[in-house]
């Protein structure tokens, strides 16, 4: 019946040819980077990617699916441990335990860096799920404050199961296995994927619970696993990036997780724009460059004459400030709910050129 | 452990409990009105400690003074939280308030950070407060005594308000049906307001005696106890005042009790809240005194 | 005899000590299209939340193709193949009018989450099918045109047929409507009844419908039950209904 030219369905082999070819300019860049960057820009290029991943799955159960959670810094060091432990070797682990030795069998296991990745995203996908039963069975709105406890009772876990997790002194001496390959091609990975959930019908489903949960069962969406499966695939990534996380900065410690980490990804996906994975994506990168640059604010610096001693806490201070009035006045953020297309962006294209011949 | 020991760990037990519940029946009021997990709340222990401590240390001022001007301040910092930011988010989806409440946590504590600093400050005991007697070989600072005297005056107090003034009725109200106060013919952002109020003029009072209990006063001195008392509200039934106190009341017993069974335990301490909070939510997540709340 | 296809065997709800409904007996067959009026507040949105699960009936069963859905969740009745729609509206705001329509088919997909993610086995296929249909439902109910539109911003009217359009992509076997024309005007009315009728025989679909409009009621329905604060109190085709003594009471003392 409906062969005709669909709106829906037009360009898309154009649409395809155009998403290959940003992916390889992507890639070339890649390429490029890995050979011709100083170390440290590398490192930022690694954060982002690893930012860009969590914003991402964040957004999927906040944004999209419309649960509030505060769950990244609890997965994210629960992945960094998984993964930390499987790829220390017997001998490293034997020396790093020094106050305790590693229980057995951990302290006999080494695997590769991918394979602890894969671990380290299935046993935070697990936890995800243990924790969704007890709060998507009753009210979603404890989800946010069993998260924050997460976090904490990680701490307090990591910090006195010390044959597990060498308690306070952390992990140390990892390989730095995280190098651009490894994360960026996570991020495309885990962004393909979330893309594609959210335009399936499972991600029809998410949506429609966050906009009213009542019409989504009363139209058989069963919202209890559809908030679980929003919650359990966060935690999946989440788990990845926080392998990529602990190989990349090759020391972890029960500190390095504090709410902290939720806090600025919060912040990431409220600008960005609550729900859009494109806006995810677009605030992460702007975190992860602007936030080196914002780090001025904590450190002395002289402006005018006057001298700016650098106050701790300044930084975090503006990010709340930037969050509440978000939330006030721009709740959409930089997208609102929109996505980019590439249609979008040839309208928008066409329309900013018009705007500059209208000028002139 | 022996019959003194007992005594003595059940004495430390409520104490902290009477704390939490101080603490949690804000939570709760505030959840039971709006549905919306105050995370500031928490905060304002931090915000009351420190307005009482510098009126004590840089203003002079004699202790109830100090104290009272900090119930007073804190209350009013509750109105100004929930006019500025909540209020214009009342017809918003939820989850816009609960990130304006997060956001609103953080700025109080960095706030704190920047113009105080992290140093922690020693918390000056007022002579009243300080000091132990000793009864059958059982140690009770007065401390002690005052918390569980101040806590049960205040419990009564506010289930007083809650239960036999209109604008109680109009809180109760609220929490089921907010057709049914506008009908009252009830102001509901001055209800909202009042709730608002008394829930941090109460957290107020658990922070100064928070402070004097564990005297090391710190910009993120808040956080910890503030989720234990949210933990303590739902344990006790969310929205409902006895329950909070109740529910704080077997919260700080149970930490320490347990820490006194197994004191190979104690660094897991602050973990207990947390598994009697995923606990209730599995077996009943109305909890104690709580009843299902309508949509 | 035939088996009902539903059935409530005094059905009562109890808020708070109050009697939101009291004692519902309803038999509902194959193709039949019933009314259930009563005045304000008389348990009609009750009824059909405590048919379709939203709320928990305190007394009472629900049959429906005799098997007992007592107290099952609303998505559990709502996949048996019992669609609703709202009396105050519930669309999905921020979602396309197409994808309103596409949520409803979700439960019939027959494709995992990771076949979703990885874009293989039924995928496809089930997306093409679930389109076309909710497309052909868009086109049934003259909203295709605003099929890429948000929900929102769709008039009144429009709403309340995307309403209808979502429930109807359940494929259900019984429709529950309450209060379809409320909010429309009479020539709205008029057309929506004419609609009505036509998916009732088109889809040999069994409708109950709550409604105000005595006209409309009167107009589309062929029995009529009356409800009065919580309990039964007429059942009968329009003409008997317009003559009970005791729904001319009823309706009065709501008025007067």
């Amino acid at each position: 019946m409906s062969v005709e030219a669909s709106p829906y369905r037009a360009h898309v082999v154009r649409d395809r040819v155009l998403s290959a070819a940003s992916l390889g300019v992507l890639l070339l860049f890649l390429w490029y980077a890995d050979s011709h960057f100083s170390p440290y820009s590398i490192r930022i290029l690694n954060v982002t990617a690893i930012f860009i991943i969590l914003a991402v799955s964040y957004n999927l159960i906040n944004g999209v699916t419309g649960q509030f959670s505060l769950e990244p810094n609890a997965f994210l060091a629960l992945g960094a441990y998984t993964s930390a432990i499987l790829t220390l070797t017997p001998a490293e682990k034997a020396r790093t335990f020094i106050i305790e030795p590693m229980i057995w069998p951990l302290s006999d296991i080494a695997v590769s860096f991918p394979v602890s990745l894969v671990a380290a995203g299935l046993v935070t996908a697990f936890m995800a799920f243990l924790m969704a039963i007890p709060v998507f069975r009753v009210r979603g709105d404890y989800l946010a404050i069993v998260t924050l406890g997460l976090g904490e009772v990680i701490q307090v876990l990591a910090n006195n199961l010390v044959p597990v997790t060498n308690g306070s002194l952390g992990l140390k001496g990892l390989h730095p296995y995280t190098n651009l390959w490894w994360a960026w091609g996570t991020c495309i990975f885990t962004v393909i994927c979330i893309v594609r959930l959210v335009n399936s019908s499972y991600g029809r489903a998410m949506k429609a619970v966050r906009e009213d949960e009542t019409a989504a069962e009363a139209m058989g969406i069963n919202a209890f696993w559809t908030k679980t499966l929003a919650f359990t695939l966060s935690g999946f990534f989440e788990g990845l990036a926080g392998g990529l996380l602990a190989h990349l900065i090759t020391t972890i410690s029960p500190s390095l997780f504090t709410f902290f980490f939720t806090f600025n990804l919060l912040i990431i996906i409220v600008v960005g724009g609550l729900g859009s994975t494109t806006g995810s994506v677009i605030a992460a990168v702007l975190f992860s460059l602007g936030g080196e640059w914002l780090r001025a604010v904590e450190e002395p610096f002289t402006i005018f004459g006057y001298t700016y001693s650098g106050v701790p806490g300044m930084r975090m201070v503006i990010f709340s400030v930037i969050l509440i009035l978000v939330m006030l006045f721009a709740r959409q953020g930089l997208m609102g709910r929109n996505e980019f297309t590439w249609q979008g962006f040839f309208e928008w294209t066409r329309g900013l050129a018009a705007k500059i011949r209208r000028q002139e | 452990m022996n019959y003194e020991a007992l005594v003595q760990h059940l004495m430390f037990g409520v104490t902290l409990g009477c704390l939490y519940g101080l603490v949690a029946i804000g939570y709760t009021m505030v959840y039971g009105v709006l549905r919306l997990i105050n995370f500031a709340h928490g905060d304002l222990l931090m915000v009351s400690a420190y307005i009482a401590f510098f009126g004590i240390a840089m203003f002079h001022l004699p202790w109830p003074v100090s104290f009272a001007g900090s119930v007073v301040l804190t209350g009013l910092l509750g109105i100004l939280i929930d006019r500025g930011a909540y209020k214009p988010l009342r017809t918003s989806p939820r989850i816009s308030a609960l990130i304006t409440a997060i956001g609103l946590s953080f700025l109080l504590e960095n706030l704190a950070l920047v113009i105080i600093g992290g140093r922690p400050k020693s918390f000056p005991m007022p002579s009243p407060f300080d000091g132990v007697f000793v009864a059958r070989g059982i140690h009770v600072p007065y401390l002690s005594l005052w918390v569980i005297g101040i806590t049960g005056v205040l419990l009564v107090i506010v289930l007083l308000i809650v239960h036999r003034t209109r604008v109680g009725m109009a809180m109760r109200a609220l929490s089921r049906d907010v057709e049914t106060v506008r009908l009252m013919g009830v102001d509901a952002d001055r209800v909202i307001s009042f709730t608002f109020v008394l829930g941090s003029a109460l957290a107020a009072a658990g922070g100064m005696m928070w402070c004097m209990k564990y005297p090391a006063l710190e910009p993120f001195m808040g956080v910890i106890p503030g989720l234990k008392a949210f933990v303590a509200a739902v344990l006790g039934g969310i929205g409902n005042v006895a329950g909070a106190a109740l529910g704080g009341l077997l919260l700080g017993l149970a930490e320490i009790l347990i820490v006194a069974i197994k004191p190979e335990w104690s660094g897991y301490r602050d973990a207990i809240a947390f598994g009697v909070l995923i606990a209730i939510l599995l077996t009943r997540p109305t909890g104690i005194l709580g009843e299902e709340l309508p949509e | 005899m035939s088996l009902a296809l539903l059935e409530t065997q005094g059905l009562s709800v109890t808020f708070g000590g109050l009697k939101a409904l009291n004692g519902l007996d309803l038999q509902l067959h194959q193709g039949e299209l019933i009314g259930l009026i009563g005045p304000n507040g008389a348990g009609k949105t009750t009824a059909f939340n405590a048919i379709t699960g939203r709320v928990r009936p305190t007394k009472g069963r629900v049959l429906f193709q005799g098997q007992e859905i007592t107290a099952w969740r609303p998505y559990r009745t709502a996949r048996i193949g019992i669609a609703r729609t709202f009396q105050n509206i519930r669309l999905y705001d921020d979602l396309t009018v197409l994808e309103n329509v596409m949520v409803a088919s979700h439960c019939s997909i027959r494709y995992s989450f990771v076949e979703a993610i990885v874009g293989l086995g039924r995928f496809r296929s089930d997306e093409q099918k679930i389109r076309e249909k909710a497309e052909q439902l868009l086109r049934l109910m003259g909203l295709i045109h605003a099929a890429g539109e948000k929900a929102s911003s769709l008039p009144y009217g429009g709403q309340q047929k995307l309403e209808m359009a979502r429930a109807l992509a359940l494929e259900p076997k019984l429709l529950l409507l309450d209060e379809p024309v409320a909010g429309m005007n009479p020539m709205e009315t008029r057309e929506f009844g004419e609609l009505l009728r036509r998916i009732h025989l088109d889809l040999r679909l069994t409708i109950l419908l709550i409604e105000h409009d005595m006209r409309f009621v009167m107009g589309v329905c062929q029995k009529i039950k009356v409800i009065d604060h919580g309990a039964p109190i007429a059942w009968g085709n329009p003409e008997e209904i317009q003559k009970n003594p005791k729904v001319i009471a009823a309706y009065l003392g709501d008025n007067g």
